[in-house]
């Protein structure tokens, strides 16, 4: 299915994509609205077949971002381009074609099958919405969806309630894949699973990425599981990528002083080594998207902030430490190999506000 | 959890086939099921359903009521059915609840009163339900510009003084039975759209309908087939005790005489009609007052018990 896609270009990609929400702050107009800047200026390509992963905590617009390339969030400006065609301002309807190319694996598998319904009408949901198969036929590609992915097909008319969470994220796969998509977005798909079960979802996923040649986005908060899907990563901090490249590279030179930060917190398997290494513990909380800090947005906590950082914004950019034109960094002072952030905690000479 | 029809995580379909040795129930039992086996299971909502099932029995064949004992029930019985005095005649072989003050079987109009209520019960309950539902729904999924709109419509009718509107109303139109049902409908629908406004706002941000969105689902599919199975349980409790509500209020309006018009046999009617009479005749007032006692009792007995069985951590006689 997928070996029609163009092979110059980019699958899927982002341009300069904004989302802000605003905030309600009361019935009567005419006061400034609040705004949040869940999403901020992101710019990034996928290629097809290959893995993009987008960490970064909790609130930093991962998810969103994810919404507004399903255009399950309307961008509030940017453009979102699938297959060479901008899909940002399509009508519902000219939507429908390209939604059978884009699908969505969610993050709880409680939450994302509707518990009145039963196993086998919501994996069939896809060729009922879009009127591809009917009676026996769609209950024989259901079928061969379950069994694709290791649940038993005999269990076509059960309800969610019957199923463990790994087997719920199991249904929710064959849901996404039914239509043969090109590209699926998977938020958070194994974070809410026993770290037992993680291992056999992830298996999954690349099993079903090397027989189908899909193209994965993959948000993710565990920077392992990151490491292990993925072939390409970029780090969000506040609504913005603060840095971009291919996994290994980003993870054994990472040149932004917070992704520095988040890998330093990876777990070391080697108790030695775990004694050895040094954490960098980032100071204060992550700011308010609805007032985010001046220039670069990380300055507040980072070790390495000065008064450049505050007046101006970096630029996603190959960093002069790098060669290669695949990983950009969006800082002023990019972070230098051996170089050891833990000895600056304290800032030079930086206010903040 | 549901016990038996849990399966392990390691679903293996071949030695499924096999017939291992603890085969499960490859059929699971839904939302819908397991409620339905609560109630069953449940005696007041048995007992209660029986008392239902028997009143509408008796509407249903009020005609063969007035066959066996021979009274059509608009029919006066000026010789036997009054005493010389012109008051009803006491409950005996002949008229097993008595006359009214027209001389006529009360039981038979008690029968052919229970048609009246039970009709208005159920048609405007399912009106207002109807209307309620889709305005709940429209307003809680589609938010923003619908929603504000919708919510004062609600508002004024929920603010209207309905007593006094529907007696103006009966006085442009005439009394009916149309009116009567389209009079409270009017008036109920606003409960429940509010009611379903709520549950929709809490279920349109599941994961399932961004989950159906992506897929490309229309908004009415997913209004339909997502959202509003998933808000159905508390509607379907609210009117099983909307519909006793409804028979009283139909019981007022008729006791004002702004219901269905005589001689047509109402209770509320029956109850206005022996006001006068409550100290010579004690069952031209007990008898279609049991009647309505015990509908309503029934029926609100019975949507007591289908919340317990939807929402069993609820319990009965909790405060």
């Amino acid at each position: 299915m997928s070996a029609d896609v163009p092979s110059d270009g980019p699958l899927l990609r982002a341009e300069h994509v904004v989302k802000h929400f605003p905030v309600r702050t009361g019935w009567f107009p005419g006061r400034a609205p609040t705004v949040v800047h869940a999403v901020d200026d992101v710019s990034l390509e996928v290629h097809a077949g290959e893995t993009l992963a987008l960490v970064g905590e909790t609130g930093c617009g991962k998810s969103t971002l994810a919404r507004c390339l399903t255009r399950l969030h309307d961008v509030t400006s940017g453009r979102v381009l699938f297959d060479g065609a901008d899909i940002s301002t399509l009508s519902a309807r000219r939507l429908r074609p390209v939604r059978r190319n884009i699908q969505m694996i969610f993050q709880d598998p409680y939450g994302s099958l509707n518990p009145r319904r039963r196993v086998g009408s919501i994996i069939g949901d896809p060729y009922a919405i879009h009127g591809l198969a009917d009676g026996p036929e769609r209950k024989q590609h259901v079928q061969e969806l379950m069994e694709l992915v290791g649940l038993n097909p005999e269990h076509y008319n059960r309800f969610p309630a019957d199923f463990s969470g790994g087997q719920r994220q199991r249904i929710g796969v064959a849901r996404a894949l039914a239509l043969r998509p090109k590209l699926v977005i998977c938020d958070e798909p194994v974070s809410a699973l026993d770290v037992s079960i993680q291992a056999q979802i992830i298996n999954l996923l690349a099993d079903l990425q090397a027989d189908f040649g899909l193209t994965y986005v993959v948000i993710a908060h565990d920077l392992s599981v990151v490491r292990h899907m993925s072939d390409r990563v970029a780090v969000m901090y506040l609504g913005q990528i603060v840095e971009t490249g291919p996994v290994d590279e980003v993870y054994d030179r990472p040149r932004h002083p917070y992704t520095a930060a988040l890998l330093s917190a990876l777990p070391v398997p080697d108790p030695d080594l775990s004694d050895a290494r040094q954490r960098i513990i980032l100071t204060g909380e992550v700011p308010s998207p609805i007032n985010p800090p001046s220039g670069c947005r990380f300055h507040p906590r980072c070790p390495k902030a000065k008064a450049l950082c505050v007046e101006q914004a970096p630029p996603l950019a190959v960093s002069a430490l790098d060669a290669s034109p695949v990983h950009q960094v969006a800082c002023h002072f990019p972070v230098q190999a051996g170089e050891d952030l833990t000895r600056l905690q304290s800032f030079e000479g930086v206010t903040t506000e | 959890m549901t016990g038996s029809t849990f399966v392990d995580e390691h679903p293996a379909p071949a030695a499924a086939r096999d017939g291992g040795p603890a085969r499960v129930a490859v059929e699971g039992r839904g939302p819908w099921r397991l409620a339905w086996e609560r109630l069953r299971r449940d005696r007041v909502a048995m007992i209660s359903a029986a008392v239902i099932a028997g009143i509408v029995l008796v509407a249903v064949f009020a005609p063969l009521v007035a066959a066996v004992t021979g009274h059509p029930p608009d029919t006066q019985y000026r010789e036997n059915g009054l005493t010389p005095d012109g008051l009803p005649v006491r409950p005996s072989t002949t008229f097993w609840f008595g006359t009214d003050d027209l001389g006529r079987d009360l039981l038979v109009r008690i029968a052919y009163g229970a048609r009246i209520s039970l009709l208005v019960g159920v048609a405007a309950t399912g009106l207002t339900v109807v209307i309620g539902v889709a305005v709940g729904l429209a307003a809680g999924y589609f938010g923003g510009l619908v929603d504000s709109v919708l919510a004062r419509i609600v508002d004024v009718a929920l603010s209207f003084p309905f007593l006094l509107f529907a007696i103006s109303l009966v006085s442009i139109t005439g009394p009916s039975l149309t009116i009567t049902v389209f009079v409270i409908a009017m008036f109920a629908w606003a409960s429940v759209a509010r009611i379903v406004r709520g549950q929709v706002l809490s279920v349109r941000e599941k994961e399932y309908v961004e989950a159906a969105r992506s897929l490309g689902a229309s908004s009415l599919r997913i209004m339909v087939i997502d959202v509003l199975p998933n808000v159905l349980a508390p509607v379907i409790v609210y009117t099983t005790l909307l519909i006793p509500t409804v028979i009283v209020i139909e019981a007022t309006l008729s006791f004002l005489g702004l219901g269905t018009p005589p001689p047509t046999a109402t209770w509320g009617g029956m109850l206005n009609d022996s006001v006068n009479y409550y100290r010579e005749a004690w069952w031209f007032i007990v008898f279609p007052g049991l009647a309505l006692l015990a509908t309503t009792l029934a029926f609100n007995l019975f949507g007591d018990s289908v919340r317990d069985a939807f929402d069993p951590r609820a319990g009965r006689g909790s405060t």
